[in-house]
């Protein structure tokens, strides 16, 4: 059991979502409980990584490997680390969030889209726990396709071009990774990827199999200007296919640059640690303007959790500023910083997508304008949607500040510059979260329909209050998460730092 | 005493939690019975803890309570530290707290949002605690944005109101660019002297001397610069200070308690704790100087036009930050805390008077609208002339005192500019008995101009609102008097503020102190008291003896009176600059970089250009066997004529 607990996380809900598809949309109440207990209880095992984890090794835990396809040494290699445990378990816990919040919302094809949602939990899971570079690439791309039906299916008007767009824009990024890990394959022999990790190459070898990879996860991330898919499926999902977009898979290209990228090709990292960090700031900067114009309130969360999403790149190309005398732990703060911003994120955003959402299925509307004087009508779903407008802006206390805090502390170090650019999202920030806040929340009614609006219901109630508590007690109380992860970041800083050549 | 320190923060927090979410279930009475009782505790025990540290000389507090964050050798936690200062500023907030939670009994009696509203100052309370009981920048910070965000919740407490929630959006902003340089002051802080904690950072200011960044500036001139930004915005002064007049959209007890009293001198504060780096900036101290002074002389002739009684004060309390920003520029930290201390009394008073003439008045807040109320309400007239004597330093009051010492530590300043400084802070002790008075006579005296129906319910307020204006018209009268001795220049701050040699203000200023009776004789013989007289006796005749050369005045020099009436054209040019501006450059950016370039011609175009190869290349599939044979054998040909005639073909060397 100890032994084989990732592998149970991982295909406990994949299997779990075959159950449900078997349950049938006939069956619609029954299938919902089924997925959400086993929802539940994929989260509960995911825990007990938590409770079982050592923070005072670097090295991979709960290791488990066996034989796949054996002619070209591909295997079934999983472990996770300080990097990846958090963002397993961000992934359980959001699951259970977005299947709880389809409960009467999803009446069309019920069981199948609970499935949807169990299926892509098992594949997430092993994208961050996969140590073969062909697993990885393989849950990678799978972890695609119920996203892909997810918006397909229950998505809106335009959901066809979304979709596509965004199958064909990630699946493009996702090919060149693939030819870089086959070169790799050729020349160490091995699809480890902590054997990658100490293959020799050199910068140009290094310098192509960076950029292959930069394609993959940038895409991802997103990063400017690779990121205009996003708004497109942001708005086309239905709301818990945002949530999980925004909350997870967003974090797949932060963790790629976390397990591949730096350990990888460090000194081509280093070489075009200019380049991104540049792009991150554009993230940040250009995109928080784009975002303040916005009409249409899932549009102006995406173009915001691309500009949040611009302090996790940002954090982690800082850190070639440890190479300063005795600025080591400036890049700590980047590096952990990002891990943190990415977890916060994953807790703001599926707030701010559900807060919408909660909108958007009494009125079907999107659009800023058709609110205003929303307090008047839902004073308790008032109370939490400016609570995570304000995580959104990074208010202290509330965990969006956390990680934004530690980048800017730590980029400030690389360069004064990058942390004057990056801090402007203080007053951007806030002024998009907050004008959208007044424009929906504050003022007196303008539109009868607002007025008829039923407060919260008691479902509603317990997800925002669950995700209301995640944001405050990661904002007041960081430490914990810190400590898991900062043995493997320590190890990874070193790494990174480390020449190949 | 760790504990008794963890209380003081933690019962305020406890009241706003049981006040915010179970305040329906509570009802009206227990919650505010609670709330208060919250707010009590920490009074009685701030009183305590400065009996602790100042009267008996209790040894300093500096410990972490639990760790924030921990990388590397990095300790971020958080802590207090308790020492004469912070005591000084418990004592105030908590004081000032618990009469605005009683006054708010009668003023919000029939509000619906009555328990929010206790919550929220509770909550104001606590987080303010947390401000001045820091011992690292985190927190400090921490506590910067928690009283922000509670003020941006208050000023929008009438959500209904247009005005307020564009007042608190704007608050919000103007703070957050305040808090922006604060925030890479911060940062500055952390990288050269490696360490968020107050006292690590102030051992080791040493390693700063002679460091120079962002080509060739003083590393410390620009931490301070920058953190200074952030006292700006939070102490609201010129040009971040136009949130301040927006936020008289709140209730009126919170404009007493955050955007008067506590929160607004959250600059100030943080100035004076960081006395150790400010003494090494001549530079920084200079702008500062300069930055007060300015706001202190032009945000008060502001006050002249305003008609608004609570724009009146508001406009005065930003020429009192103002006042006291400069005595910080002057290296008098502990004047500027000791006007921070009196003027949070004083000012409270003179709004919660406000406040207590405005219940009276159904909501009007005209002055030209009132007149001869002092008959009708004797409490609040007695009182807030006490405010007001106290606010215009007439001789022997609290302000009188503190800002006598201002203008006496700008006289023996050696900064650059103090001379003009100087007189700048002279003619604002004119300017501020003028509008004070103007006011003051508007209100309580001359000829009533207040409506039939409106006069006829005219009475003085409920005993929970006159309690607290009596509670604090005793220290507006007196505090001055009590605490100017030991707080100037017998060391009640000295263990909190560093002031170097060279800095020689508050040195002359203990050898001219002979004792605080003697200054009211003094006073007849100096300048500032006869601008004050000549302030108190320009409101007399343009207020009540020749009420038309105001008007008069106002035609004559109607460029003048445009300036001001416009504000400087402040908020104009916000508005158009930043508002329209960034809304421009942010649809620009969207539609036409965005959408057009990125999206449109780069994205969509690869699917076009896929598109139109396909249909392009399609026609030659015919699926004729024929014309696929004919193409093999002519690419062939072509290919075979290449091959053989290319430039080093070895079939040619044959």
């Amino acid at each position: 059991m100890e032994n084989s607990l990732l592998s149970l996380l991982i295909w406990l809900p994949i299997i779990g979502g075959v159950l449900v598809v078997m349950v049938g949309n006939e069956r619609a109440n029954t299938a919902r409980w089924l997925s959400v207990a086993i929802s539940i209880i994929v989260f509960v095992i995911s825990l007990s990584l938590w409770t079982g984890f050592d923070s005072s090794t670097h090295l991979m835990q709960f290791v488990e490997k066996s034989s796949w396809i054996s002619q070209f040494n591909i295997n079934y290699h999983i472990g996770i680390d300080g990097i990846s445990m958090p963002l397993i378990i961000l992934t359980t816990f959001s699951t259970v969030l977005v299947i709880v919040a389809g409960w009467e919302v999803i009446t069309r094809r019920t069981a199948h889209y609970m499935a949807a949602f169990l299926m892509m939990e098992g594949l997430i899971i092993g994208v961050f726990s996969a140590l073969d570079a062909i697993l990885f690439y393989a849950f990678w791309e799978a972890s695609l396709i119920p996203m892909l039906l997810i918006i397909g299916i229950w998505g809106g008007d335009n959901r066809v071009y979304a979709a596509v767009k965004f199958f064909l824009y990630t699946f493009l990024g996702s090919v060149f990774m693939l030819v870089s890990l086959i070169y790799m394959y050729t020349k160490g022999g091995s699809f480890s990827i902590l054997d990658m990790h100490n293959l020799d190459l050199t910068l140009a070898e290094q310098s192509y199999i960076f950029w292959a990879f930069f394609m993959a996860f940038a895409v991802k991330v997103p990063m400017f200007p690779v990121h205009t898919w996003l708004p497109d499926a942001h708005v086309q999902a239905p709301t818990g296919g945002s949530v999980i977009l925004a909350a997870i898979m967003l974090k797949m290209g932060g963790y790629g640059f976390f397990r591949f990228s730096l350990p990888i090709t460090p000194d081509a990292s280093l070489e075009f640690s200019d380049v991104v960090i540049v792009l991150s700031l554009i993230a940040i900067v250009y995109i928080g303007f784009v975002a303040l114009v916005q009409r249409d309130m899932k549009k102006l969360i995406a173009y915001s959790s691309i500009s949040h999403m611009g302090f996790v790149t940002l954090g982690v190309f800082a850190l070639f500023l440890a190479f300063k005398p005795g600025a080591a732990e400036g890049a700590l703060l980047g590096l952990e910083g990002a891990m943190v911003q990415m977890i916060s994120h994953g807790f703001i955003s599926a707030a701010m997508f559900l807060v919408v959402g909660v909108l958007y299925d009494r009125l079907h509307s999107r659009e800023i304008s058709t609110y205003g004087g929303v307090i008047n009508s839902m004073p308790k779903f008032t109370g939490f949607a400016v609570l995570f407008a304000m995580a959104n802006a990074g208010l202290p206390g509330t965990s969006g500040f956390v990680g934004e805090f530690m980048v800017i502390l730590g980029a400030l170090q690389a360069n004064f510059w990058y942390a004057f650019l990056a801090a402007t999202t203080l007053i951007v920030g806030a002024a998009y979260t907050l004008w959208m806040v007044k424009r929906v929340f504050w003022g007196g009614i303008t539109n009868p329909a607002v007025e008829t609006l039923n407060d919260i219901n008691g479902r509603e109630f317990a997800i925002l209050a669950i995700l209301a508590l995640a944001v405050l007690i990661m904002g007041l109380y960081p430490q914990p998460v810190i400590e898991v992860m900062h043995t493997s970041i320590d190890h990874l800083l070193h790494q990174a730092l480390t020449s190949k050549l | 005493m760790e504990n008794i320190y963890l209380i003081i923060a933690l019962s305020p927090l406890l009241g706003a939690i049981l006040a915010g979410f179970f305040g329906s279930v509570l009802g009206r009475t227990a919650t505010h019975t609670i709330t208060i009782l919250g707010v009590l505790v920490s009074t009685v025990l701030s009183l305590y803890v400065f009996n602790h540290h100042v009267l008996e000389s209790g040894a300093v507090f500096n410990q972490n309570i639990y760790t924030w964050m921990q990388i590397g050798n990095l300790n971020v936690s958080v802590g207090f530290l308790i020492d004469n200062l912070t005591s000084v500023m418990l004592v105030v907030v908590s004081f000032v707290s618990l009469m605005v939670h009683i006054y708010t009994i009668g003023y919000m009696h029939d509000d619906d949002g009555y328990t929010k509203f206790f919550s929220y100052i509770s909550l104001f309370t606590f987080s303010m605690f947390m401000l001045v009981m820091s011992n690292n920048f985190m927190q400090l910070f921490f506590g910067w944005e928690a009283v922000g965000l509670v003020s941006y919740l208050l000023i929008g407490f009438w959500h209904h109101k247009e005005s307020a929630v564009e007042a608190n959006l704007k608050a919000f902003l103007v703070n957050r660019v305040g808090d922006f340089g604060f925030l890479l002051g911060i940062a500055l802080v952390l990288m050269y002297f490696g360490s968020l904690d107050y006292q690590e950072v102030f051992t080791n200011l040493g390693n700063a001397t002679g460091v120079t960044i962002l080509g060739g500036s003083s590393l410390i001139t620009v931490v301070c610069l920058l953190l200074f930004v952030g006292a700006m915005g939070k102490s609201a002064q010129v040009p971040l200070h136009v949130w301040l007049p927006g936020s008289m959209e709140g209730p009126t007890p919170i404009s007493a308690l955050i955007h008067a009293a506590t929160m607004v001198t959250a600059g100030i504060f943080m100035v004076s704790r960081m006395s150790p780096m400010f003494e090494l900036s001549d530079m920084a101290l200079t702008v500062v100087m300069i930055v007060g002074a300015i706001t202190a002389l032009f945000m008060g002739l502001l006050g002249i036009v305003q008609n608004d009684i609570k724009k009146v004060v508001a406009y005065s309390t930003l020429s009192q930050l103002g006042y006291m920003t400069v005595a910080l520029g002057v290296s008098a930290y502990s004047v500027a805390i000791f006007h921070l201390m009196t003027h949070a009394f004083f000012k409270a008073l003179l709004f919660l008077g406000a406040g207590s003439v405005i219940v009276a008045m159904h909501h009007e807040q005209d002055i030209r609208k009132m007149g001869g109320l002092r008959n009708k309400m004797p409490i609040t007239y007695w009182t807030a002339l006490i405010g007001t004597l106290a606010l215009i330093g007439f001789p022997g009051f609290a302000g009188f005192y503190s800002k006598d010492m201002i203008i006496e530590a700008v006289h023996f300043s050696s900064l650059p500019y103090a001379g003009w400084v100087y007189y700048a802070v002279v003619a604002g002790v004119f300017i501020t008995a003028f509008y004070s008075l103007r006011m003051f006579f508007l209100v309580f005296h001359g000829e009533s101009r207040v409506d039939h129906h409106t006069a006829e319910h005219l009475h003085e307020s409920a005993p929970s609102i006159t309690f607290p204006l009596i509670a604090l018209a005793i220290p507006s009268a007196v505090i001055g008097f009590l605490t100017i001795d030991p707080m100037l220049f017998n060391g009640w701050l000295d263990n909190a503020i560093t002031v170097a040699s060279s800095h020689v203000s508050m040195a002359e200023l203990k050898h001219e102190f002979h004792g605080a009776a003697s200054m009211i004789p003094h006073a007849f013989v100096t300048l500032p008291f006869w601008m004050m007289v000549g302030g108190i006796a320009a409101a007399w005749v343009f207020s009540l003896y020749r009420t038309q050369w105001a008007d008069t005045i106002q035609k004559k020099f109607h460029r003048t009176n445009y300036v001001l009436e416009s504000l400087y054209g402040f908020d104009r040019f916000n508005e158009i600059v930043f508002v329209n501006g960034i809304k421009k450059l942010g649809n620009l950016l969207w539609k036409v970089s965005d959408m057009g370039l990125i999206d449109n011609m780069v994205v969509n175009g690869s699917a076009r250009l896929v598109g139109f190869i396909g249909r392009v290349v399609r026609p030659i599939q015919t699926g004729y066997i024929y014309h696929y044979a004919f193409f093999m054998i002519f690419s062939l040909l072509i290919i075979l004529t290449w091959v053989l005639f290319a430039g080093d073909n070895p079939l040619l060397e044959l």
